[in-house]
């Protein structure tokens, strides 16, 4: 037995220590900063920064009342999961790139505290732009000819076709307005025109 | 059996892993022609090319990397511990239930639309806890048992390999808990983030790398004939590499709201991982060496050089990338698409081969593969096409990255992309002929008899032992 090979046991608790410690570093106290940041909103309790306080003109034809419209936005969320929108678009702005130019103001932590997103959407690729400011940059009408067929409204992307989010005749229907709804609410919380300030 | 080892279920293993594999390229294939806007089944939503997608990536690292190196373990365990796996029927059952878990993955995320949205954590959340199990089953069947047992029993040094695969599964069934139920219930947002990122890198770090380096610390060796460089030296690398590949995930999400305390730790261990590929791959230079030019004309040690040559310029790259400077650049764009096919088929997929390569006819009780002249093709096909995809995707990468920079609309990264998505695509096609000719070799080589002239001719030794294969 190497002079290496008698200090195994004591290697071995370090190699799994060190696997401790990148998750207190990388996890647990990452996690308590968060939460002094902005305490974790759920379920009721919805902090009114990141739920509507009343359903937005253009959703009330479908959705009359407030729960029903938070319900769709949840269920956007699952579509935007199932339908790994998240592998072609990111979900934050960085401080770097001119992004804030393009997007709107840098992401910050106290956005990200609440149950949409368990898990974190914030994606590593960006096929298509970013989403995290979407929310009133188009109308519903254009979100709704675009996830038929983006080509019609951007002859450039290469975005695919979502012909099962919308009925027979071509209306969306539940996915597809819940959908919309998710795209909508996507950075509804930053007040207008907040990024012109430094 | 073949002594202590089950050589049926490791020709089992291996099967399923390449028809997965073969599966990860058709959907990576058609996945990349919805970048030119000719893709095969538009609007059919269990073909959506987001979920045909995750086939493609998850795929790579469940259906193939996992089943193989799961295979080739079962096959390198007992040989270097002179002891079976606690139980064949575990065994079979841990090879059943990995794929009806493979089955219940693509079904699920197809044509349910049951995807998590964890990064490479993509199999239904339902199926977590039942993927946790069968790799608790896995590891204590196949890997802790036999080789603790000989630890135990024989009280002498333990081969580096067995180190890099006992620490590979006790790291990996905790990353597999932390990584898909911690940002999935509990942690959302920045530090849900930085969990997602623990679990992407050490899917990477400590299951496919150790697992692959502990395979060739294997391989290399018994196809060479000469023992490895430096026992010592293996085992600085084990450890260099235990100590900080946890540390350096959160370079997946850098400039992210993750607290930046946290980033530049990343950074830094990132840097520092050079520490690691050096004593890895100086070792297995000084290894090579001895063989004079046998690592380029021994077609096992071929796909090793050339895997092995991808892994130090991945990590190279790694550490240019990984920088703020440069992430401002290139991050989000095709240059880490890259990356990412450099690391996982380039390196330890071309590991894979090289085992498969030397193991292969002797698991189907031959001396030679059927054919030659395929496996050259599929070398050859497999190198090129994946050493040329990452080039043209490294500078789609810095075309994008620099459109985005200058405030252009964002049309004219995808219409300046175009171009190179197209050679992308031809790449792939390469990748996929060239697999084609392994597969169909495999098939061929497990399913005809060798030539008996041939081989007496060749080798009266070998055809007089070749009934207990």
């Amino acid at each position: 037995m190497s002079r290496l090979e008698r200090w195994a046991p004591v290697t071995m608790v370090a190699g799994v220590g060190f696997f401790a410690l990148a998750f207190g570093m990388l996890g647990v106290v990452p996690w308590l900063m968060t939460n002094a940041i902005a305490p974790v909103q759920k379920g009721a309790a919805f902090d009114a920064k990141f739920l509507p306080k009343d359903v937005p003109p253009k959703f009330r034809a479908r959705y009359p009342d407030l729960a029903s419209f938070m319900a769709a936005i949840d269920q956007g969320r699952r579509v935007y999961i199932a339908e790994a929108c998240w592998h072609c678009h990111t979900q934050f702005v960085r401080p770097v790139g001119n992004e804030s130019a393009r997007y709107g103001p840098v992401s910050e932590n106290w956005e990200y505290q609440n149950e949409m997103n368990l898990p974190q959407l914030f994606g590593t690729r960006r096929v298509g732009p970013d989403l995290i400011r979407e929310a009133g940059k188009h109308t519903n009408d254009w979100h709704f000819a675009h996830f038929r067929n983006p080509n019609d409204v951007v002859p450039e992307s290469v975005m695919p076709r979502y012909d099962w989010l919308f009925d027979a005749e071509g209306r969306p229907n539940e996915r597809g307005w819940a959908i919309v709804a998710y795209v909508q609410w996507l950075g509804s919380w930053r007040p207008a025109g907040e990024e012109k300030q430094p | 059996m073949n002594g202590v080892v089950n050589f049926r279920r490791v020709k089992w293993w291996i099967g399923a892993a390449f028809l997965w594999f073969g599966l990860a390229l058709l959907a990576g294939l058609l996945y990349s022609s919805q970048f030119l806007r000719a893709y095969l089944f538009p609007g059919v939503e269990f073909l959506s090319p987001g979920r045909v997608r995750i086939l493609h990536t998850n795929g790579v690292a469940f259906a193939f990397l996992v089943p193989a190196t799961v295979g080739l373990m079962e096959y390198v365990i007992p040989k270097l511990t002179g002891r079976p796996v606690l139980s064949q029927r575990v065994g079979w059952f841990a090879f059943g239930a990995w794929i009806a878990i493979l089955i219940a993955t693509d079904v699920g995320i197809l044509f349910f639309g049951q995807a998590q949205a964890i990064e490479w954590g993509e199999n239904p959340t339902w199926l977590d806890p039942v993927i946790l199990l069968a790799l608790a089953i896995v590891a204590v069947n196949n890997v802790l048992g036999p080789i603790l047992g000989h630890a135990i029993a024989a009280k002498g040094a333990l081969y580096v390999s067995l180190w890099y695969f006992v620490a590979a599964f006790v790291w990996t069934a905790v990353n597999y808990f932390v990584g898909n139920f911690f940002p999935q219930y509990w942690v959302p947002g920045s530090a849900g983030a930085s969990l997602t990122s623990m679990y992407i890198h050490d899917l990477v770090g400590l299951y496919v790398t150790p697992v692959g380096w502990g395979l060739m610390y294997y391989l290399v060796p018994v196809v060479l004939k000469k023992p490895v460089h430096s026992h010592r030296v293996s085992l600085l690398g084990f450890w260099s590499l235990a100590f900080l590949y946890p540390l350096n995930s959160a370079h997946h999400y850098l400039l992210s709201p993750i607290p930046m305390f946290v980033q530049r730790f990343a950074v830094t261990a990132s840097v520092g991982v050079h520490l690691v590929v050096y004593t890895v791959i100086y070792n297995f230079w000084k290894t090579l060496r001895q063989g004079g030019t046998d690592a380029y004309t021994k077609l096992p040690l071929r796909w090793f050089t050339a895997g092995a040559l991808a892994y130090l310029l991945t990590c190279i790259q790694c550490a240019v990338q990984v920088t703020f400077t440069a992430q401002e650049h290139i991050h989000f764009t095709d240059w880490v698409v890259g990356h990412a096919h450099l690391v996982m088929f380039g390196t330890f997929g071309f590991f894979v081969f090289a085992f498969v390569t030397e193991l292969w006819p002797r698991l189907c009780g031959r001396r030679d593969w059927w054919s030659a002249t395929l496996n050259h093709f599929a070398f050859w096909l497999m190198a090129i096409g994946n050493f040329v995809m990452w080039v043209t995707l490294m500078i789609a990468g810095l075309l994008e990255g620099h459109s985005w920079k200058a405030l252009e609309p964002f049309t004219k990264s995808i219409t300046a992309a175009i171009p190179y998505w197209a050679f992308r695509s031809v790449t792939g096609t390469a990748i996929a002929v060239g697999f084609a000719c392994f597969a169909w070799n495999l098939w061929k080589t497990a399913t005809t008899r060798e030539d008996d002239a041939r081989s007496r001719a060749t080798s009266p030794a070998l055809q007089a032992a070749g009934g207990a294969a």
